[in-house]
């Protein structure tokens, strides 16, 4: 536990979180024994190589799918299903082919039995910070990937969840949009005060975006160490210039690398 | 560890959404959902030219070589019959409509219903499907005469012939449409606390609609089919019925006749289909 999640208050605390899969060649240990705290407002990065229990961290937050063993404490109170606290963010923008724009974001209303129009003032900002106010009539399909994943940000933070979960949002889009997406992260999580946690495969995107970086080794899926992100805010894209950030990216680099050779001599 | 609770990994994948539906159906009607379509002006007016030459050149044909009534009457012969029979024919397009539209209704209801039900149990949609193929690839013509024996010679059997052409149908199209599972949308959904009814109503049944659309159009089609069969078959009143009586008297221009109003049912059922694809399920396109 690093020293400044000591004090402050947990928003989210994972305690001795473990998960086995079961497969045809036996079982799996996608995440062993994983506690950490996060606090709020605090923007942290889940980093690691494929396979490293990272997207299973997430789920495991969002109550979609159950722990093995251990728990996670929202507000002190264990996620045991789906929080009305909780917005998710998935892999591709994930948005209903058959709603146009402003349906998709109406969406989680429809089903938490809410009333859009008491949210429309939120809604329309929100548009209007993403830059799409006036396609809400538009289909997906009409959409490129970035509006497409500027949407789903929009449908997440129009009924106002505390805490924002992203499984690799932006890991399918070109490398200048995703900067414009990491920027309009950034800028949406400074207005919006959300606590965010990040699962990417980019040490680059970690760096850029967190706080707090937690560095996952390879199966069984475990935190080989916290990574205290010493970037001032608001973060610039030229700070990935800096020598700072260059050796924070080998330093990261090192340590799943090093995780990778433990796994591949334990194999050996 | 491993005697706790132990799951499958679980498969996100993102793809299957973007799969295209006709692919995965039972046959790729392809052909009859998105049919090529003039795009300018001018290929319209060649398309509209090349329908009139083949009607004016029938017409101009039948007469240059004295084609006799029998095999071939001209198009203006059609026409006029059309024009005089309508009245005693026009009865008979009303009890194929009615048998039409309600063995229709409840094979299309009832198609649909299942196919919702046994997708959601897959050992029971294993054991179900291969029964359903039959009843798809057995022509329900093949049963008129029976259905006939039992429930005489009125609309009864006809609409029963209908519904069992319909059903299966609209079924199999129906069922591959609800198997369609996108866990993505499905986790979206149960993200914001969705039941199991709201991820029917909400995620399953959109995702499965333009497939359903497919089978009510293939089952309209199938529908008419054996319609006017089970009238051909079965005796009594209704279009089919009309194509018996005129071609047994060898009044072939009425008997023709007939033929253009029961493609034109058939067109105008593809022409609603095709609308309604349009609006609600272009979103696959």
């Amino acid at each position: 536990m690093s020293a400044d999640t000591a004090n402050g208050k947990a928003k989210i605390k994972i305690d001795s979180a473990s998960k086995v899969y079961e497969t045809q060649s036996g079982y799996v240990h996608a995440l062993d024994n994983f506690s950490s705290d996060i606090q709020e407002r605090e923007l942290v990065c889940v980093v690691g190589p494929s396979g490293c229990g990272k997207t299973t961290l997430l789920w495991a937050l969002s109550g979609l799918h159950p722990l093995t063993s251990g728990t996670v404490y929202l507000d002190d109170v264990p996620v045991k299903g789906p929080h009305p606290e909780i917005g998710m963010i998935f892999q591709e923008a994930n948005l209903l082919p058959w709603r146009n724009l402003i349906k998709n974001i109406e969406f989680p209303f429809e089903i938490k039995k809410l009333n859009p129009n008491d949210y429309r003032d939120r809604i329309q900002h929100l548009l209007e910070t993403v830059g799409l106010a006036g396609f809400e009539n538009k289909y997906p399909r009409e959409l490129s990937g970035g509006m497409q994943q500027r949407a789903s940000l929009v449908r997440c933070l129009s009924f106002d969840p505390s805490v924002m979960l992203m499984d690799e949002p932006f890991g399918a889009l070109d490398a200048f949009t995703r900067d414009e997406m990491n920027l309009l992260l950034l800028k949406l999580w400074t207005e919006n005060q959300k606590t965010i946690v990040f699962v990417t495969h980019s040490i680059t995107e970690a760096l850029f975006l967190a706080d707090r970086i937690l560095v996952m080794s390879p199966r069984p899926g475990r935190l080989t160490r916290e990574f205290k992100v010493d970037l001032p805010r608001p973060r610039h894209l030229d700070m990935q210039m800096t020598p700072y950030f260059m050796e924070a990216t080998k330093e990261i680099k090192d340590i799943i690398y090093a995780s990778i050779e433990v796994e591949q001599h334990a194999d050996g | 560890m491993a005697d706790q609770l132990i799951e499958k990994i679980p498969d996100f994948d993102k793809k299957e959404s973007t799969v295209n539906v006709a692919e995965e159906g039972f046959i790729d009607w392809t052909s009859l959902t998105k049919p090529p379509t003039a795009k300018n002006m001018r290929e319209a007016l060649i398309i509209l030219a090349v329908a009139v030459a083949i009607v004016g050149g029938s017409e101009v044909l039948v007469r240059l070589f004295n084609v006799p009534n029998y095999i071939l009457p001209a198009p203006s012969k059609i026409f006029t019959a059309l024009v005089e029979s309508f009245d005693v024919i026009g009865p008979h397009i009303l009890i194929t409509l009615q048998e039409l539209a309600i063995g229709y209704s409840i094979g299309a209801v009832i198609g649909i219903v299942l196919a919702a039900v046994i997708t959601q149990i897959p050992f029971i949609e294993k054991i179900i499907t291969p029964y359903i193929i039959i009843l798809v690839t057995t022509p329900m013509l093949a049963l008129v005469p029976l259905l006939v024996l039992k429930l005489g010679f009125g609309l009864e059997p006809r609409i029963v012939a209908v519904a069992l052409a319909v059903g299966p149908m609209v079924m199999i199209n129906s069922a591959t449409g609800f198997r369609r599972t996108d866990m993505a949308k499905i986790a979206l959904a149960r993200s914001y606390g969705a039941t199991t009814l709201q991820l029917f109503i909400k995620i399953r049944f959109p995702l499965a609609l333009p497939m359903i659309i497919v089978g009510l159009m293939v089952g309209g089609i199938f529908g008419l089919l054996t319609a006017v069969g089970a009238e051909m078959v079965g005796g009594g009143g209704g279009l089919g019925s009309r194509l018996v009586f005129y071609s047994s008297l060898a009044r072939m221009e009425p008997f023709f006749a007939t033929i253009v109003i029961i493609a034109t049912i058939g067109i105008s059922m593809y022409v609603i289909f095709f609308l309604i694809g349009k609006k609600w399920a272009s979103w696959e396109a």
